[in-house]
């Protein structure tokens, strides 16, 4: 198990200010529920290095990556941590496998061997038969899927997951949900879903934490919150 | 009406030109002793400047993309530089040239003194001369290519492991290549079409810095056929060069 989370995180873009503190056990799902411009995205994008904090610090697994009051900050491509950006962003002019290869060869594989675990990878999530598509040939679904191998191939202590389930059909998100979570319970590191859809956090995750205007409102299992909602907002984010 | 006039302009010269060209001797006249070597030259150095062209410019290109964040008076100062040429009259590009790589130009005196280099009136001239003009087409093309290149790629590529020098070389620099690629077919174009900066600064040697256009110049005072002959090259070449911009790499100039 590790993914062992405490972050302060404070970024300012104009007059939106994020302020959010976040703790996450090893091995936990939470998501992060809000509207559109709460600052999910944003809370992503500095956990994933993205984006540098204004304030606070991100510690994981006792590794400080980024101290924005002790100037230290540790870039995306050195962080122990898997990002699937929204729509899946494989990347065009590559085909599944080597997509799923390429951060394999960041880490030193050779490109022979890059290849031979990122077809293992593929096979395990019963994707063999895509490994020579390019991502305009596949479907939403599919590179989603993809996507996800791509990350988890890295073996990050910490997986981000933006919006998965955003650019699917709605037909298309019941099944890959159900995908999404087998995956994630043979996952040993922790995960942050970003979310606007309560659905995806009833499936896939421990916790809830609800963002509005940029800050953190309430946080609790599911249950809990829809129980008790703190405010009117978290009451229509967590109905449903 | 002022359509048609606009295509009679555009049109009209090549129709003359073509209709005056001996196109009976044509094949002599191309075997001659000046249509042959000068073919050679304009497409050896050319090609060359190509080459150079894509070697600075790709980098200058990345650079001026990235350049938002400087201040405003350096980024204005970049870009007016790089589009110099695009605006300079060629026979002043090559007075400049002259100015700074001639033998008692600002790097040339010391270049001749320390080495024995001379590089006016040689093919390293042309070569540099076709560089200078070119250069703005490379950037500008490659520049608006790795500026339409959607930012979730190199954010994926950063997450996924990827330095910076890999994110560019193997993300970014892949998914400009059509630009890159138009960039690299209008320097050459131009390349091809250098008069002005070459025959101030390289001269007209044959078979040393007589490219096409200066053999064409040369040619027209004493022997027609022969200018008009490599006049006729140059449409074709010209025309090759133009079908094989097909339009999806015309996409990347849009500033």
């Amino acid at each position: 198990m590790s993914g062992a989370l405490e972050a302060v995180l404070g970024v300012r873009r104009g007059a939106f200010t994020l302020d959010v503190r976040l703790e996450l056990a090893p091995g936990t799902v939470l998501a992060l529920l809000g509207r559109n411009g709460a600052g999910k995205s944003t809370a992503l994008a500095a956990l994933a290095g993205l984006t540098a904090l204004d304030t606070g610090r991100i510690v994981l697994d006792g590794h400080v990556l980024d101290d924005a009051a002790g100037g230290r900050l540790v870039p995306p491509e050195r962080r122990p941590v898997g990002t699937v950006l929204q729509s899946a962003a494989l990347f065009p002019h590559l085909t599944a496998l080597d997509n799923v290869a390429f951060g394999l060869r960041t880490a030193g594989a050779s490109r022979e061997a890059a290849r031979h675990r990122a077809m293992h990878a593929l096979e395990r999530d019963g994707l063999a038969d895509l490994a020579d598509r390019r991502p305009a040939a596949l479907s939403g679904g599919q590179a989603a899927r993809i996507a996800l191998v791509r990350t988890l191939v890295r073996e990050p202590a910490l997986l981000l997951l933006d919006e998965p389930l955003a650019a699917i059909d709605a037909e298309q998100r019941p099944p890959l949900r159900e995908r999404i979570a087998a995956r994630l319970a043979a996952f040993p590191g922790s995960t942050v879903l970003v979310t606007h859809d309560v659905r995806d956090a009833a499936v896939l995750a421990d916790e809830v934490a609800v963002l509005d205007g940029g800050r953190l409102v309430q946080r609790g299992p599911l249950a809990a919150l829809r129980e008790a909602p703190a405010s009117e907002t978290v009451a229509r984010l967590v109905e449903g | 009406m002022p359509a048609a006039l606009g295509a009679l302009l555009l049109g009209g010269p090549l129709v003359a030109l073509l209709l005056r060209a001996p196109w009976i001797a044509l094949p002599a006249l191309l075997a001659g002793p000046v249509v042959l070597p000068a073919l050679g030259l304009s497409l050896g150095t050319a090609l060359a400047s190509t080459a150079i062209c894509l070697l600075v410019g790709v980098p200058l290109a990345a650079a001026l993309a990235g350049s938002d964040g400087w201040p405003l008076p350096l980024r204005r100062a970049a870009r007016a530089l790089v589009a110099t040429p695009l605006v300079l009259p060629p026979v002043i590009g090559g007075i400049a040239l002259l100015l700074l790589l001639g033998r008692t130009g600002l790097l040339g005196r010391p270049l001749l003194a320390a080495f024995g280099i001379g590089i006016p009136f040689s093919t390293t001239a042309v070569v540099l001369a076709q560089a200078f003009v070119g250069l703005p087409f490379t950037v500008l093309s490659v520049e608006g290519a790795l500026r339409g290149v959607d930012p979730r790629f190199p954010a994926a590529a950063a997450t996924l492991g990827a330095s910076p020098w890999i994110v560019f070389s193997r993300v970014v620099l892949p998914l400009a290549a059509p630009g890159v690629a138009a960039g690299a077919v209008l320097s050459f174009a131009r390349a091809l079409g250098e008069f002005g900066a070459t025959i101030t600064f390289a001269g007209s040697l044959p078979g040393v810095t007589q490219t096409l256009p200066v053999a064409a110049y040369v040619a027209l005072t004493d022997d027609l056929p022969a200018a008009l002959a490599i006049a006729v090259l140059l449409v074709v070449v010209s025309a090759a060069v133009l079908v094989s911009l097909r339009e999806r790499w015309l996409v990347g100039l849009r500033p």
